[in-house]
């Protein structure tokens, strides 16, 4: 019986020493402990408003653009409005027969259809799912839609290729030089030969 | 009793006469031609890389660029670039990537003056079981398929490590070989005795020995050369991966080779002292590993998987 009450003491201190500790916290300022991408400690003052990420998605800075190579058109397919502009626009989902037919969608080709990705209006551009028309050289945009893991990496040059020099310029290769867009997973290749086995000159 | 110590005498002068001439006459055979000689005698009692003189490197440099460029037909120069201050260099190779089409093997080759027959590879490509994973004991580099990736596979180039704590420099007896303040990992071909010591001692079997005469063709030759990396080597001494000094050392410096032909983009390089480098983003974000970490070899070529 005694055991009992003295734990409801200690009940009721801690939920006044909490809530005390939570009224003093509101509003004020907190020392934020926060390790950045080289491990190194940011201590920082800043409000539980300030703490809250922001987006300000009307004055947001300009994308930083990519210095790239022109895209891997098939010859003389770009620019597509020299066809199309004389085509009337047909969103209907159906199978291409007339042209475009080497195209074998392998991409979610369940889910998608040719002008998910090319604009309807404008064939020469490339559309986001925001509306936003981007050009072709952009296209790295609209996979990244998807793939932001991917993107991610490939913005700071670990995923995909890249040349140049390692402390100066480098060029970037789009999704695209790499992976077929209707077609990406990357195709095998012919292995160059093997070593010399040791001694195998001698006989 | 001094008739025979006379005839003695005369005996014992005749031979060394006859000695000393046949002596002189062996080492007039052996000298080298006129024009040719001073080159020789020059190659011969060159002093060690770093005990070379501004004057006397610049003359060692003129002699072995018109060595090279009489041999192989074409301008060649040989450069002896410094490293950069403030400069770790590191590379990293992406596991999850790579498809062990061994298209480095052959670039670092073509790019790096590797004697064609008998037959010297600086990057081994090896191919492992994704069952057993980095399990060197079931390794395989003599693959050869249709296809590359094979199922069930995966491939793990190995080249030197450019180990921060290299085992191969501690053993070698007349200190040819030595780690440059970038991290490299170089060899003065003039100095090496041809022992073999830092291959036994290498962890990794990134050195090779130019067991014959290095054939290397003319048309096929990389021009521009490096004293401590890409000149051509002659036989008996022992060469290895230099990150490609003669590119990298530059400002701004080139890619190495292979990371520039790799198709799938799994080879990274950069400066490990600088934060804002992709080797340096890798090794913060991805799963890296160091081959054989528990040797302490401290190497700073870093595999890591992306995915």
């Amino acid at each position: 019986m005694k055991k009992q009450s003295f734990s409801n003491q200690w009940l009721v201190f801690a939920i006044v020493v909490s809530a005390l500790l939570l009224s003093a916290t509101q509003g004020h300022a907190v020392r934020v402990k926060e390790f950045d991408r080289s491990g190194k400690l940011v201590v920082s003052d800043k409000t539980a408003a300030e703490q809250q990420p922001v987006y300000d998605i009307k004055n947001k800075a300009a994308d930083k653009t990519f210095p790239v190579p022109r895209p891997p058109f098939s010859d003389g397919i770009f620019p597509c409005s020299q066809c199309h502009i004389y085509m009337k626009p047909n969103p209907q989902r159906r199978t291409l027969t007339e042209y475009h037919t080497e195209i074998v969608l392998h991409h979610a080709e369940g889910q998608r259809w040719c002008t998910d990705c090319h604009n309807l209006l404008n064939r020469d551009k490339l559309r986001l799912v925001s509306g936003e028309l981007i050009d072709f050289t952009e296209s790295y945009r609209l996979c990244g839609q998807c793939h932001g893991d991917k993107f991610r990496d490939w913005k700071v040059g670990i995923h995909g290729k890249r040349t140049g020099f390692w402390n100066g310029e480098k060029q970037y290769l789009l999704c695209v030089h790499c992976h077929n867009p209707h077609d990406p997973k990357f195709k095998a290749l012919k292995p160059l030969p093997p070593p010399v086995r040791p001694g195998a000159a001698r006989h | 009793m001094s008739e025979i110590t006379k005839v003695d005498y005369i005996q014992h002068r005749s031979r060394r006469k006859f000695l000393k001439g046949l002596a002189a006459g062996v080492g007039l055979i052996a000298l080298p031609s006129k024009d040719a000689a001073a080159a020789v005698w020059d190659e011969f009692f060159q002093r060690h890389f770093r005990e070379l003189s501004r004057d006397e490197l610049k003359g060692v440099i003129a002699r072995l660029e018109k060595d090279y460029s009489k041999k192989f037909a074409k301008q060649v120069t040989v450069k002896t670039t410094p490293p950069i201050e403030g400069v770790l260099y590191g590379y990293g190779l992406d596991l999850s990537r790579c498809i062990g089409c061994r298209r480095c093997v052959y670039a670092c080759v073509k790019e790096n003056n590797q004697s064609r027959d008998p037959q010297i590879h600086w990057i081994r490509v090896l191919q492992l079981d994704k069952e057993k994973g980095v399990d060197l004991s079931h390794a395989e580099h003599y693959y050869n398929p249709d296809k590359v990736p094979e199922k069930g596979h995966f491939y793990m180039p190995v080249q030197c490590q450019q180990c921060e704590k290299p085992p191969c420099t501690k053993v070698c007896p007349v200190q040819a070989t030595w780690k440059e303040n970038d991290g490299i990992v170089v060899v003065d071909y003039n100095w090496c005795i041809g022992c073999r010591y830092c291959m036994a001692a290498c962890p990794y079997g990134a050195r090779h020995f130019n067991w014959g005469k290095p054939n290397l063709p003319a048309a096929e030759m990389n021009p521009v050369t490096h004293y401590l990396g890409n000149r051509p080597r002659p036989k008996g001494v022992v060469e290895k991966c230099t990150f490609c000094i003669q590119r990298t050392r530059e400002q701004p410096g080139r890619y190495p080779a292979c990371e520039e032909i790799c198709p799938v983009g799994a080879r990274k390089f950069g400066n490990l002292l600088d934060p804002n480098s992709e080797i340096r983003y890798l090794i913060e974000n991805k799963r890296v590993f160091k081959l054989k970490d528990d040797l302490n070899t401290q190497p700073k070529f870093f595999y890591f998987y992306a995915t």
